[in-house]
């Protein structure tokens, strides 16, 4: 139990000094402007599609759960604001996360790991180029800029899956224009900012999980697949964890 | 393989440096790899350190460039810290992995290009004249746009070495830079790390238990076993030092009565 606490607060410590090494090179940041870019590419376009699929199925489960309860008693205008809510304030955000942390966060803990492995980072301290600077920094300040639009993505096309299981599903039978309205009626623009602040945060966490696991790994091969399910399951973990607390504050 | 001979231009001549190792030590947990190391290394020197596989050599080398912080002792780099950051922007401190450590997701020319536009230090044409000048001293330009895994052993020793000399280090380390390769690139490797020093003026430490290499290039050489420090000399005194173990280790015998092979004996 001692060394599970120990361990605990080792690894939060050194995400934090980690993040507070990569900030403190910000003034480089144009140096890195390229990287950035790459990342955020890596991040972003090559997540949009499963982001897409799985939002778009989410929002549809939702309104099918929801609208054949609420058919029952006849309330089926109501199914949009429920997958409205839903999915801007909760499920967008989450699965987005979800997405990122198995997605992206995996590949970053196999390539920071493997460089760590393969000496490559001692290379660069060598250089005397930072790793914080030269493979933290720019993760973390893409992540920065695609995650609001990948959780917004992910948000508006949940709300499209609901619409299309309204329209073709005949026991729901809502039309689009309806569902809409309602979805309008309570949702609300902090509503929309609660779930792209969250989507920000989890992702900042992810990115800065998966480099610190990669950066922390040592000795050979096998423990580069190792620390890949570590950090999937730690911002899995986080993610949950700091939903509740995220959920409380801005409440 | 013979490397052509054009010289390392530096752009501000820098004298040498010297590294002092003072009553070093080293543990791992429990495990205590290198005990009291004491020894210097002059300007311009090439300095070996030699020793069985598991001595601690690549250790030291750790030590001495600042990647690891000893238990107890200093390295000093001519009197700096080179743990620290402004130590190795003073002086260029360059290190050659044993496996070469060139970055996978960059070519040939971006590994070597890396330190320079990092740095800032020359303008972009400038950077690929040096990178482009060390490549032809290394016989390496046919392979500038290939990215690491598409080279050969050899090849990527050479290009780890490219790298450390774009950097116009005032002090290069060497971890067993002939480990893995054929007699002939061992061969190579050795001349170049010899001819290094008749073009530019730089101290080299080179770890290895490559005894022909080390024999060749060095100045002086230091027996590193089982994390104590035998001796530092020269390699013609090594040859006649009257030590059993560093004779039994310079020319290690043959036993096949060694009862411990008996068990290999298969019953037919």
């Amino acid at each position: 139990m001692k060394s599970i606490v120990n361990d605990t607060c080792d690894g939060i410590g050194s995400g934090v000094l980690l993040a507070y090494r990569a900030f403190a090179s910000l003034p480089t940041a144009p140096r890195i402007l390229k990287r950035v870019v790459e990342q955020a590419y890596l991040g972003s376009y090559t997540s949009l599609p499963i982001v897409v699929i799985l939002s778009f199925f989410i929002g549809a489960v939702l309104a099918l759960q929801t609208g054949i309860t609420m058919a029952d008693v006849s309330m089926q205008q109501m199914i949009g604001t429920v997958v409205g809510e839903s999915m801007t304030r909760e499920l967008g955000p989450m699965m987005v996360a979800i997405i990122l942390a198995g997605r992206v966060g995996s590949a970053i803990t196999a390539e920071l790991a493997s460089m760590k492995v393969y000496q490559e980072v001692d290379a660069l301290i060598t250089m005397n180029i930072p790793p914080e600077r030269f493979l933290v920094l720019p993760r973390l300040i893409a992540v920065l800029f695609f995650m609001p639009m990948l959780t917004l993505v992910g948000i508006v096309v949940g709300w499209i899956g609901g619409a299309v299981v309204c329209k073709y599903v005949q026991i729901i039978d809502l039309s689009p224009e309806l569902y809409f309205r309602s979805l309008r009626q309570f949702l609300s623009v902090s509503d929309l900012t609660h779930g792209l602040v969250k989507g920000q945060i989890f992702g900042f966490v992810i990115i800065l999980t998966a480099c610190n696991t990669g950066l922390r790994t040592t000795g050979g091969p096998r423990e580069i697949g190792a620390a890949v399910t570590r950090s999937v399951v730690l911002s899995l973990i986080l993610i949950l964890v700091l939903d509740f607390f995220i959920t409380k504050v801005l409440a | 393989m013979k490397t052509t001979t054009h010289h390392v231009t530096r752009g501000s001549e820098r004298p040498p440096v010297a590294v002092e190792v003072k009553g070093l030590s080293k543990t791992y947990g429990t495990q205590r790899v290198l005990t009291d190391i004491n020894l210097a290394v002059k300007p311009g020197e090439i300095f070996a350190i030699m020793g069985p596989s598991g001595s601690g050599k690549s250790v030291l080398l750790r030590q001495i460039a600042g990647l690891d912080l000893p238990t107890a002792g200093t390295a000093r780099i001519d009197g700096q810290d080179p743990a620290d950051p402004d130590t190795r922007d003073r002086f260029a401190l360059a290190l050659v992995f044993q496996a070469g450590a060139l970055f996978n997701s960059l070519t040939v020319y971006d590994n070597l290009a890396l330190y320079l536009l990092e740095h800032r230090l020359h303008s972009r044409p400038e950077i690929r004249d040096r990178v482009m000048r060390v490549l032809k001293i290394l016989s390496l330009e046919g392979a500038v746009h290939k990215y690491p895994s598409e080279l050969s052993g050899g090849m990527k020793k050479r290009v780890a070495i490219a790298r450390a000399l774009v950097m116009e280090p005032q002090l290069i380390l060497f971890d067993e830079p002939t480990s893995e390769l054929d007699p002939v690139m061992s061969a190579t490797i050795a001349e170049i790390i010899a001819a290094l020093r008749q073009h530019i003026v730089i101290t080299t430490i080179v770890v290895t238990h490559d005894r022909d290499l080390a024999l060749t290039i060095a100045d002086r050489v230091a027996i590193l076993m089982k994390g104590k420090l035998v001796c530092v000399t020269t390699p013609a005194e090594l040859r006649t030092l009257p030590n059993p173990a560093v004779q039994d280790f310079l020319t290690p015998k043959i036993d096949l009565q060694n009862p411990r092979y008996k068990q290999l004996e298969v019953s037919s």
